[in-house]
């Protein structure tokens, strides 16, 4: 009797101990994350100043007149970014609003499943389909966009991250409690009035964390840009130039054979650091807002 | 007072003529985007385009390197993935008490959600095809995979333990099986078709995956099935990457029947949650 309890109780230890383990890995994942950008990154540091990285505004890392002016490509970032959100942010607060507030609920269930076949669509389609029909569409109207161009890519960027931004927003417009909608209405508003004066700013936190979310979405999206805005890194604003994001270099470098432990390999690994960076930053931000927003309605 | 009640109405009729503008445009861009991939690619669809290997000649290319080295890839994946993630699950949600390193552990999760994909292609670049000189090989293309999907199986099945009533759990243990005898034997099977679901969009989801392959230097050109773990591969994304950013319009066709391929394979995979899904909500009621 106490043989088989001893082996059972083993053998619970046992379990407990690998399904911790198993806990970990996404520790050691990030842990490994930062350790390889951050060892690599410092080998380029070792070469190129830090300031010169962050002020410089040339980025030829792959010709022989070497410069390592990140701007470039964070400007390039920055424009498709722009383009994807002033799309997907008016367009998916609305849709969330309108299925929220005002869609009947057979319209909620057929809608949100197809709003969620365009999140499910790889990016790499949506590249496609921005570089051989949204661009083309949009020449017809801007003769002089070119093949490659931020608009056409930061675009369908947008219309990418737009299911989330909704799905997110509805979230949050949906923890507000009754009684703050109740409260409105018996004050007199009308509809509208209850829903812009009311409910948005009572779920401003959680909606503010859907945008957050999407930044850090359009800033990390890799094939769409990579494809439809093409590899030109030049220190721009015109968004109907082609130009080059930071994601779009790190493919642009993979796709060619630099040699390891050359600079020139590094600086992707530069470029990652920094990708990471801006990116953390963004999703703490935003995590943060909505653990405090949820928690503030109970 | 009738007259601002009017005001206000056509406020709100404005208000939702807009949101269905919105929808609308949304769903338009889908529409468009299926129609156009369907219109250029849907000649090129045929057996012959599934059983050949890519070419120089765009008539001749086909995706049969790709449609292996996607299968492979994802059966990979899913052997490592969800194991690890549904272990990792089951302790935070049955084992772990409420203390810092659970909270430093969930915190983290959520950011490994959305940590841009080609940062993993980074670290897969390092750490597998590097330091464990496993090369650009399918191995080090699932591990890199697996990493990435982590997170959404881990949230996905954490939701699915959480629907599990508590008095499964305590009915069990008042019978005097143990912790691990109650999650294996009435746990799981009750959360399973909600594991299930959050495995299947995880996999749909590393299907569609082009970023950190290509970090990882999967090639574009493989003419033959991989054939063990460290062989060279390529993946159906790759292959319409491959294609798409190729001048000549016959290999846009070509782009534009992988992706068919790609769409249809995830539609099915897609479906078949959604069908998992419904059961599992109807067997809880």
């Amino acid at each position: 009797m106490n043989a088989t309890l001893d082996t059972r109780v083993v053998k619970e230890k046992l379990i407990h101990f690998c399904l911790g383990t198993c806990g970990c890995v996404s520790i050691l994942t990030t842990l490994g994350i930062v350790l390889i950008l951050v060892t690599e990154a410092w080998g380029f540091f070792q070469h190129v100043s830090l300031v010169e990285f962050l002020t410089d505004t040339e980025w030829t890392p792959l010709f022989a007149d070497k410069h390592f002016g990140i701007l470039p490509l964070i400007s390039g970032t920055i424009i498709t970014s722009l383009i994807a959100l002033s799309v997907a942010i008016p367009l998916g607060l609305i849709i969330a609003i309108y299925l929220s507030e005002f869609a009947s609920e057979r319209v909620r269930k057929t809608l949100k499943p197809m709003l969620e076949i365009l999140a499910g669509i790889p990016t790499i389609v949506f590249g496609y389909f921005a570089l051989l029909s949204v661009t083309p569409f949009l020449q017809k109207f801007i003769p002089e966009l070119t093949s490659f161009n931020a608009l056409g890519a930061g675009i369908v960027m947008g219309f990418m991250i737009l299911p989330m931004v909704a799905s997110l927003s509805e979230d949050a417009l949906f923890v507000v409690p009754a009684s703050l909608r109740e409260g409105a209405y018996a004050l007199g508003a009308s509809k509208l009035q209850m829903i812009f004066s009311v409910l948005v700013p009572a779920a401003l936190g959680g909606i503010t964390a859907a945008f957050i979310i999407a930044v850090s979405r359009a800033v990390g999206e890799t094939m769409i840009v990579a494809i439809a805005a093409g590899q030109e890194p030049i220190f721009t604003l015109n968004p109907l130039r082609s130009m080059e994001t930071m994601t779009a270099y790190i493919v642009q470098v993979s796709l060619g054979d630099t040699p390891h432990g050359t600079l020139e390999y590094q600086t992707i690994f530069a470029v990652g650091l920094m990708l990471f960076i801006i990116t953390l930053v963004l999703n703490f931000i935003s995590i943060t807002l909505r653990e405090r927003y949820k928690r503030s309605f109970q | 007072m009738i007259f601002s009640g009017q005001k206000i109405s056509v406020a709100e009729l404005v208000f939702k003529l807009i949101a269905i503008l919105a929808i609308v445009l949304a769903l338009g861009v889908l529409l468009a985007l299926i129609y156009d991939v369907l219109s250029s690619g849907f000649g090129r669809l045929s057996y012959k385009f599934l059983s050949s290997f890519p070419s120089r000649f765009a008539e001749k290319a086909g995706i049969l390197s790709a449609l292996a080295g996607s299968f492979y890839l994802m059966i990979l994946t899913a052997a490592i993935a969800v194991p690890v993630g549904v272990s990792a699950a089951i302790y935070l949600e049955e084992y772990a008490g409420k203390n810092w390193f659970t909270r430093l552990i969930e915190l983290n999760i959520a950011n490994l959600a959305g940590v841009p994909s080609i940062i993993y292609g980074l670290l897969g670049l390092q750490l597998f095809a590097r330091y464990a000189g496993l090369g650009r090989s399918l191995i080090a293309g699932a591990l890199t995979l697996s990493l990435l999907v982590l997170p959404v199986i881990i949230i996905a099945t954490r939701e699915a333990l959480r629907t599990v009533p508590k008095s499964i759990r305590e009915g069990s243990l008042a019978l005097g099986a143990t912790k691990w005898q109650t999650i294996w034997c009435q746990v799981l099977p009750v959360a399973l078709p909600g594991i299930l679901t959050g495995c299947i969009l995880s996999m749909s989801r590393a299907i569609g995956e082009t970023a950190p392959l290509v970090t990882l230097g999967a090639l574009t050109y493989v003419a033959f099935v991989p054939d063990g773990l460290t062989s060279a591969f390529t993946a159906l994304p790759i292959q319409i990457f491959n294609w798409t950013s190729r001048p000549q319009e016959a290999f846009h066709a070509n782009a534009a029947a992988g992706i068919l391929v790609l769409l249809i394979v995830l539609l099915c995979m897609n479906s078949f949650a959604i069908w998992l899904r419904a059961r599992f909500q109807k067997k809880l009621r």
